[in-house]
């Protein structure tokens, strides 16, 4: 398939997937009523329900969705590891015990962007961890096994943090920020995750080429003129900035940067700077189903995000150690 | 024996049928007339008609959320006692001669302190505001305070009267109102907090909405309602996701261009005298939309 024709193709689905999102929901709103209430602002409860509760799901999605693509595909390319995923190596559990950390201390209330910088702080500690363990040759046993101890020591704390609060709703958050949910956000969040989340895709594109050469092994991207520090701290930095963003503002949601980059990389050629973009289309779409899919399937319960990704991810994750562990890699 | 009759004596709702019980069972002898000496309360409501009714030197503890300006009407006086955290052996080192709960407090603690032969009672939660003045005098009755007790009563009702709602307003013409708790929670039928909206002069809408008693209401129907008042949950310190929910962009919108606001704090939870000045605050909200 060509590239320009799969990115075409998987834009259409987002979009259509977007419409999708905005249509559906408890207040009964035909298409025609709810298209007018959000272009033209037609009726005041319409009006809010369209461009106040709905927009900023949809908007969210796309943004959290193409973070974790884009994400997964990068520190896959990176590590030359599929199973590299910022879910399931800790970097999202990391990003909510910052995020958690600014909301429970004050931080968070203090200025704007206190939210998302802690849980880029967060995930920014994270990343440094994973790559310092499992960087360069340190092969798929070590970086599952950091992940496992960065994740556990993350979940931890978090719930830690939730219990110490005086908010008497703060320990039943637990799961929301271990699984993710986008039910009630707002424009504020769209507003707070996008300009770190816009500084993390430009990081992230940037290491295209750079992984399209890493292909060839470490000392042939060297001599090519990629620096491989630069690269790292390219990844590091945007990795932290979308999963942080992105996790401050809907929890930590996995397995989408692992089971997307897994589909798309047959139909790109296996050349990982077109699996950079479209990852995050795909990951878009990933994250756009899901939450239609809790809107769907128990519309009253608040469904999490996460606990769908994991039903399809993790079957696929222990699918890909099956055969890690044949290749005997 | 006496132990024996106050059990029985809980499962009737009215404190005169509890008196006659009384009277039935032990005439004038009964030695559990003597009201006792030493009360400890470890529930938020219990706490408060207790401290509203004891003798002085009766009351040795209440809970410590008594103690919590969010939660009690009654904050500052709770902390004139023994805050207790609810924990069997720590009421039991108080050595109380009656401990006073709700029917849904500590069922572990509850049924360790009886088996320790310590005298609890659970006061029915009030759902109705004709449930206040029955416990008002279950209580009184339970602490030997009938004198204290009737006075309560008597000021209760007088007060419930001169708030109430205007008899010729039909349902359908009433301004509405909701609720709007954390988690997008709503009370409908069933609840005090019903009682407090509809004697406030509101028609309520999780009523309309299908919600009996406590349940969620999705905050795009909440909007669609288009309520005259929003009522919303009391806040808490530190940020949750189930809080963020009260000053979302949409209610917020709502609050400025629609409906009148309140904030259902302490004096909501439970069944005591404070709910009048709720009623109160209520009924100031006619006409008062944005």
């Amino acid at each position: 398939m060509r590239f320009s024709l799969l990115l075409a193709i998987l834009g259409v689905l987002v979009a259509g997937l977007f419409a999708l999102s905005l249509l559906i929901g408890p207040a009964g709103l035909t298409p025609a009523r709810a298209l007018a209430a959000l272009i033209r602002g037609e009726g005041l409860a319409e009006t809010l329900v369209m461009r106040e509760i709905r927009l900023p799901r949809a908007l969210l999605a796309v943004m959290v969705g193409a973070s974790l693509g884009l994400a997964g595909a990068a520190m896959q390319g990176y590590l030359r590891n599929p199973l590299a995923e910022p879910g399931l190596i800790g970097v999202s559990g990391s990003a909510a015990l910052g995020a958690v950390i600014a909301l429970h201390t004050g931080l968070a209330a203090g200025f704007l962007l206190g939210l998302p910088l802690a849980a880029l702080t967060g995930a920014g500690v994270a990343v440094g961890l994973i790559l310092l363990l499992a960087g360069s040759g340190g092969g798929s046993i070590t970086l599952i096994l950091a992940g496992i101890a960065v994740s556990a020591m993350a979940g931890a704390l978090t719930s830690l943090v939730l219990n110490l609060s005086p908010n008497p709703f703060a320990a039943s958050e637990i799961m929301f920020w271990m699984m993710g949910s986008l039910a009630d956000r707002s424009m504020l969040h769209v507003w707070t995750a996008l300009p770190l989340m816009a500084v993390g895709w430009a990081l992230l594109a940037a290491l295209g080429r750079g992984l399209d050469a890493l292909t060839l092994g470490e000392d042939a991207a060297a001599t090519m003129g990629f620096s491989l520090v630069r690269m790292r701290l390219l990844l590091v930095g945007g990795t932290a900035c979308v999963v942080g963003a992105g996790t401050a503002v809907a929890g930590a949601i996995g397995f989408v940067g692992l089971v997307v980059p897994h589909i798309l990389r047959p139909l790109v050629g296996a050349q990982p700077s077109r699996l950079l973009a479209a990852s995050a289309l795909g990951g878009a779409a990933m994250v756009l189903c899901a939450d239609i899919a809790v809107r769907l399937v128990l519309p009253e319960r608040d469904l999490k995000l996460g606990v769908l990704t994991a039903l399809v991810g993790a079957p696929l994750f222990l699918h890909l150690i099956y055969r890690t562990r044949k290749e005997g890699l | 024996m006496a132990r024996r009759a106050g059990r029985i004596t809980l499962a009737l709702p009215r404190a005169s049928d509890l008196a006659a019980l009384a009277v039935a069972l032990f005439g004038a002898t009964a030695a559990a007339a003597e009201p006792p000496g030493r009360v400890v309360s470890i529930n938020l409501c219990t706490d408060q008609l207790t401290m509203l009714l004891a003798a002085p030197g009766q009351l040795i503890s209440v809970s410590h959320i008594a103690a919590d300006p969010l939660a009690s009407v009654m904050a500052d006086r709770a902390g004139q006692y023994h805050l207790n955290h609810g924990q069997a052996e720590e009421i039991h080192a108080m050595a109380p001669d009656l401990v006073v709960t709700g029917p849904y407090t500590a069922r572990y603690t509850v049924d360790l302190l009886r088996r320790l032969g310590i005298e609890v009672r659970e006061l029915p939660v009030a759902q109705r505001l004709a449930d206040i003045p029955d416990n008002i005098a279950r209580m009184g009755d339970w602490l030997g305070r009938e004198a204290q007790a009737d006075r309560l009563i008597t000021d209760f009702e007088d007060g419930l009267a001169a708030l109430a709602p205007d008899a010729q307003a039909g349902a359908d013409a009433r301004p509405t109102a909701v609720l709007h708790y954390a988690n997008n929670y709503t009370a409908g039928t069933g609840t005090l907090a019903h009682e407090i909206l509809t004697h406030a002069g509101f028609a309520n809408l999780a009523e309309r909405a299908g919600v009996s008693s406590g349940g969620t209401l999705p905050m795009e129907q909440l909007v669609m309602l288009m309520p005259d008042a929003v009522i919303s949950g009391q806040r808490y310190p530190g940020q949750t996701r189930a809080e963020a929910v009260l000053d979302h962009p949409a209610i917020a919108a709502l609050r400025d261009t629609h409906s009148s606001a309140a904030v259902s704090d302490a004096e909501w939870v439970c069944g005591t005298p404070a709910v009048l000045s709720a009623i109160a605050r209520v009924r100031a909200l006619h006409g008062a939309g944005g």
